[in-house]
Order: structure tokens, then C-alpha cells, then sequence
């Protein structure tokens, strides 16, 4: 029987072989990863099995970004915690605030990860990696914690749903148009326990930085993992980045999809999540005239230098709207540096944006943007349930950064092409 | 396996973030986190609970962050186990590792209002309503997760296996 990308990935990293969709299998990590939040929770799980050493200290990374710089005492025990264990294991990829990034933007851009790889993360966005044709996944602290001391981690082997897209995009649609598009179709567990795999030539079209926001949101769908093709334009991406030579799976052309959807394009406006469910997904035009508080651009969903760059083409000669904060958090401190390069940063500050250096803070309510009792954000980010960014009766809705710009300067939820013309960049 | 108590019930997709809002995570202590437990979906549940209650839920219980806080905080609050009509797939892994009993049970949480009294029969593989006569089927445990279990968890079937093997296995 054909077997899917996924199953493909998976098979070449454990004994078993001829893998079928619900079986349990062992598998090598080539990465595991772990954050401030869920990191000490597993060198707390990992010190009490008396072992010397981790797995492999080049294979695993440590980043702490969702608290960074410490927003308070607490949450800077948390990352002082993480910090002397990758020293005292000589983990030399921890990266210290100043040279940190999100940890799905900053994987990626550092070649941590690459095609063909399997990828575990103490953090639900791992699936992000999936854009670079790698098998990647979500677990919890002490998942991460047998990894390090392993090497190995159990997996039950995926279905898989099949998305095809075809068509030409719209002016202004973007990876995050699509994703929340095909989120609201499936529902928020129409991929739960399943890989989400994407094709079609119209994701063929798309930029890394979009595929990798496709990637981020399956879990929002309740996927195990997302997964393109490797193409020219993961090969180019790759090319003198990636640290280990890429490896190249493909799906057998008579794999077995539980499931297909067929998209075009052509006919997906920019895309709106309202509360509070990142499936509550409706197209722009029925958004317009929902007045905002606040506007975030960034997250590891949204902070890469080419979504900076749309919003910046959106805002340049623009003002925020007066009732509105606009927060911009480009995702690394390389986006950061190449962001103030090319004057984008400039237009932000010269708009009346506040620019932060890399964090996850507002998105997940840490630190750096909370919302007060019945405001309203519109957010670049992957989630808005209840509480999200703040008070339990908050409001978060979901958008490219390309609308969250347009929004910005109008003050309430708005089509791109009403401030910046037809024509996207 | 087996738990009678009180049930508390909840609607779909009960994510993370109402199970432990994320500003608790700075902390990984049971105590603090079950001061928080379920704040954003019942602000009055972590005063409620009692030892032994039983929550009762939808689809797509714990959809969201990886965060094992959540299943620490359910578990610190004195839950004895959390019935859904499906998990979202992060949440599953944890609770297993954390050792808080789940299970899946689809049309119970349709049927039950909340204060009703269930028993949950793990090793038969049914739960009931009492007062009622309709026997509810959960839904088997994977044989491999019931291997953990019976270790006592992920970290104690690591150690087991690193002893058997005199070392950390060959990768």
C-alpha cells in the first residue's frame, strides 16, 4: 500500500517497517527543542533519571523567547533555570536574549532543521517546520525530557488529509488567507491526529515565509503535523543555511488519503478568524466596520522579514489610527536587523508603531501588549480563544499582516486594497 | 481503573488556555496552577472542585499549547480524570505522561448536566450515570499506552529501559 509524505519520513527513522496508519512506532530525533516555559518542567523530569549527559548536546536547542527579557522575577528564574543547563551540558544551541529569535522563525534561519528531518518541540508550533518538507510535532515537557535522554520518541503513525490548491491568488492573499481558509472548512479538530499534506500549484507559488505560516497553524486544526513538498523553493531556502544536507522524501503516487480538499484560490479574499476559535473563519468583506484596540504584527506565525515588509508597504506615508496601539514584533534578531536595513522599521516608529524586540509576549497574554476587559486586537498571531492576549472578556481576531497594517490606520477591521490600491506586493 | 464522583461538565474545544490561562506559566508548581485551574472558562472552579470530581467534556478537550501545566493544574486541583468526547492530541500524550486518567466516551457529556454522579469502569471499558441504566463505552487504551501506565509513566519506562540496557540506547 502507498504511503504518505509523513509516513515516508517516519519509516526512515525507526526499525519498523512497512508503517500502516495507526501503528506505534520508536523513532530517531535528529532536533528536540524546548523553550522558558516548558523547558525547565522537563530538565526537571530529565535530572531525575541520574544520567550524565543528553542524547546528543548538538541536537538539542534550547530558546527562550516567551518571557524574554524577563518580564518579572518568576519568569526569569524560569529562563535561568534553562540557561545553566546548556551549560552544563554544553548545549551550544541555546540562544540568549540579543541573539535569539521566536523558536519557529529562528530554527529555520539558523539551518537547525532541514528536509527529511524528524523534529519534536516542547511547543504546540513545531509543526512549523513541516514548510521545509521535515517531519515536525508538538509534545509536552516530559516528551522532551525522555528525548534528551534517549534520542528516541514514540509516535502513532499518521492518517493523512490531502490539500490541493489551485487557481491564481488574489491581490493581497497570502499563506495565513489560506491556512485560516482551509482551518474554517475542516473545523478546529478537522485534522485531529492527522498529518495535513499540501499541494497544487498555488502553494507551489508560495514564499517560504508562507508555507511556513501554513505549517504553524495545523495544529489549530488539530493536525500532528504539516507537511509540503521539497521544491526549488525549499532546495534555494535551504542551500547554504541548513547544517545537515537536506534529505528528500516524496509520497508514493498511490498513497492513501483519508481525506482530500480541493481550493481555488481564485475565489479566497483575505481571511478573518473572530472569537473565539481560530476556525470562526469568515471572509474580510464581512469583518469591515469591527472597530480594534489594538493591532499586533509578528509571532512565529507572522513576524518574518516579508510579512514585516507588506505591512511596512501598507504604512509607509500612514498614521496609526489614533484609537488604535499598533505593537510590531518582527520574529528574530537577523528579521530585526535586516528590518532596520531596509528602513522598514522606520516606517513602523514614523507611523506611530511600537517596535519590541523578539518575543512570543502579547500573543500568548505574557507580557508586552495585554488586553484589558472587552477590548479588541486584531493580531497577526495563530490564536484567539477566550483569554488569549488577556482579560477572559477580550477579543482577539486573526488576519495576515497585510490587513492588520491596512486595519491599523483605519482603526477597524479593513481589506488591504481600500488603503494601499489593487495591487499587493 | 476505577473513579465514582461528582461530575463537572464543559462544552467543545476547552483549550489551554482556559484550562491554565498562560499568565500562571511562570510557574510549574501543582499548588499555584491548581489555584488556577479551569479560571477562564469557570472563574469559581478552582474554589468548587473537590477531591475526586470528575470532569465531563466535548471534542477536542485541551486543544492548543503543548503546555503540561495544564493536565499538573487538573490534576493538583484534585480531578480524579477527565472524560471528552475526543482530546486534542498534545493534551492526550501529557496526561498519560503526568498520570491523570482520560478517558474517551462519545454521547456521555450530551447527556450529563452538571452535579450528576458517574462510574467509571476502566478495566471494562464502560461508564455510568447513576439513576440511570445506560452503560457508556470507552474507548481502549492502545496496548503501548497501557505498557506506560503499568511502568508508571514516560520517565519511570525511560529509566526502566535505560537500566536494562546498562546505558542510554544506541541512537
Amino acid at each position: 500500500m502507498g504511503k504518505t509524505l509523513t509516513q515516508k519520513i517516519l519509516e526512515d527513522h525507526c526499525e519498523e517497517k512497512d508503517l500502516a496508519a495507526g501503528q506505534i512506532i520508536q523513532c530517531r530525533v535528529d532536533i528536540a527543542l524546548g523553550n522558558d516555559v516548558t523547558a525547565p518542567l522537563a530538565i526537571q523530569a530529565f535530572e531525575g533519571l541520574g544520567i550524565d549527559g543528553v542524547f546528543d548536546p548538538d541536537r538539542v536547542v534550547l530558546v527562550p523567547d516567551h518571557f524574554v527579557p524577563n518580564k518579572d522575577i518568576a519568569a526569569a528564574t524560569q529562563a535561568k533555570v534553562m540557561r545553566q543547563f546548556a551549560r552544563k551540558y554544553a548545549i551550544k544551541n541555546y540562544f540568549e536574549v540579543g541573539q535569539m529569535g521566536i523558536e519557529h522563525a529562528l530554527l529555520p534561519e539558523k539551518g537547525l532543521v532541514t528536509a527529511g528531518d524528524v523534529v519534536i518541540g516542547a511547543d504546540s508550533h513545531t509543526c512549523t517546520y513541516g514548510a521545509l518538507g521535515a517531519f515536525a510535532t508538538g509534545v509536552g515537557s516530559t516528551d522532551l525530557a525522555a528525548v534528551m535522554a534517549t534520542g528516541r520518541c514514540w509516535f502513532r503513525v499518521p492518517e493523512a488529509m490531502r490539500f490541493i490548491y489551485h487557481g491564481k491568488r488574489q491581490a493581497w492573499v497570502t499563506g495565513k488567507d489560506l491556512i485560516l481558509h482551509t482551518i474554517g472548512d475542516i473545523g478546529v479538530d478537522g485534522a485531529l491526529y492527522r498529518a495535513m499534506e499540501f499541494t497544487g500549484e498555488a502553494v507551489a507559488s508560495l514564499s517560504m515565509d508562507d508555507r511556513l505560516t501554513m505549517a504553524n497553524m495545523t495544529i489549530e486544526a488539530g493536525a500532528k503535523n504539516g507537511i509540503f513538498e521539497v521544491d526549488e523553493t525549499t532546495r534555494a531556502y535551504l542551500e547554504g543555511r541548513a547544517l545537515r544536507p537536506p534529505r528528500v522524501f516524496r509520497a508514493d503516487t498511490d498513497a492513501v488519503y483519508v481525506e482530500e480538499r480541493d481550493y481555488d484560490v481564485s475565489k479566497i479574499s483575505p481571511r478573518i478568524a473572530f472569537p473565539s476559535l481560530p476556525g470562526n473563519v469568515r471572509p474580510v468583506e464581512e469583518a469591515e466596520d469591527i472597530q480594534i484596540d489594538q493591532v499586533v504584527i509578528g509571532s512565529c506565525t507572522n513576524g518574518r522579514l516579508s510579512d514585516l515588509r507588506v505591512a511596512a508597504k501598507i504604512l509607509a506615508g500612514r498614521r496609526v489610527h489614533p484609537d488604535v496601539r499598533l505593537i510590531v514584533f518582527p520574529a528574530t534578531q537577523e528579521i530585526y536587523l535586516n528590518a532596520l536595513r531596509e528602513g522598514i522599521l522606520e516606517v513602523f516608529v514614523a507611523a506611530g508603531a511600537a517596535v519590541s524586540t523578539p518575543t512570543c509576549g502579547p500573543c500568548l497574554g505574557g507580557h508586552m501588549g495585554i488586553l484589558a476587559e472587552g477590548e479588541r486586537a486584531l493580531a497577526t498571531t495563530n490564536r484567539n480563544f477566550p483569554g488569549r492576549m488577556g482579560h477572559p472578556k477580550s477579543e482577539v481576531y486573526l488576519a495576515s499582516p497585510a490587513v492588520a497594517a491596512a486595519s491599523a490606520v483605519t482603526g477597524k477591521i479593513t481589506h488591504p486594497a481600500r488603503v494601499a490600491g489593487e495591487e499587493s506586493i | 481503573m476505577k473513579f465514582s464522583g461528582k461530575i463537572w461538565v464543559f462544552g467543545d474545544d476547552v483549550d489551554t488556555d482556559q484550562i491554565i490561562p498562560a499568565r500562571y506559566l511562570t510557574s510549574s508548581d501543582p499548588e499555584v496552577l491548581a489555584k488556577h485551574c479551569m479560571e477562564d472558562a469557570d472563574p469559581a472552579f478552582p474554589e468548587k472542585v473537590g477531591r475526586g470530581d470528575i470532569i465531563v467534556a466535548g471534542k477536542n478537550f485541551g486543544s492548543g499549547s503543548s503546555r503540561e501545566h495544564a493536565p499538573i493544574a487538573i490534576k493538583a486541583a484534585g480531578v480524579a480524570c477527565v472524560i471528552a468526547e475526543s482530546f486534542a492530541r498534545i493534551f492526550f500524550r501529557n496526561a498519560f505522561n503526568m498520570g491523570l486518567p482520560i478517558f474517551v466516551c462519545e454521547g456521555l457529556s450530551r447527556v450529563v448536566k452538571e452535579g450528576d454522579v458517574v462510574h467509571v469502569d476502566g478495566d471494562k471499558g464502560e461508564i455510568t450515570i447513576e439513576g440511570k441504566s445506560k452503560r457508556f463505552r470507552v474507548a481502549p487504551i492502545p496496548p503501548f499506552m497501557q505498557g506506560l501506565i503499568e511502568d508508571g509513566g514516560l520517565m519511570a519506562h525511560v529509566k526502566k529501559r535505560l537500566a536494562a540496557q546498562g546505558a542510554r540506547p544506541a541512537v
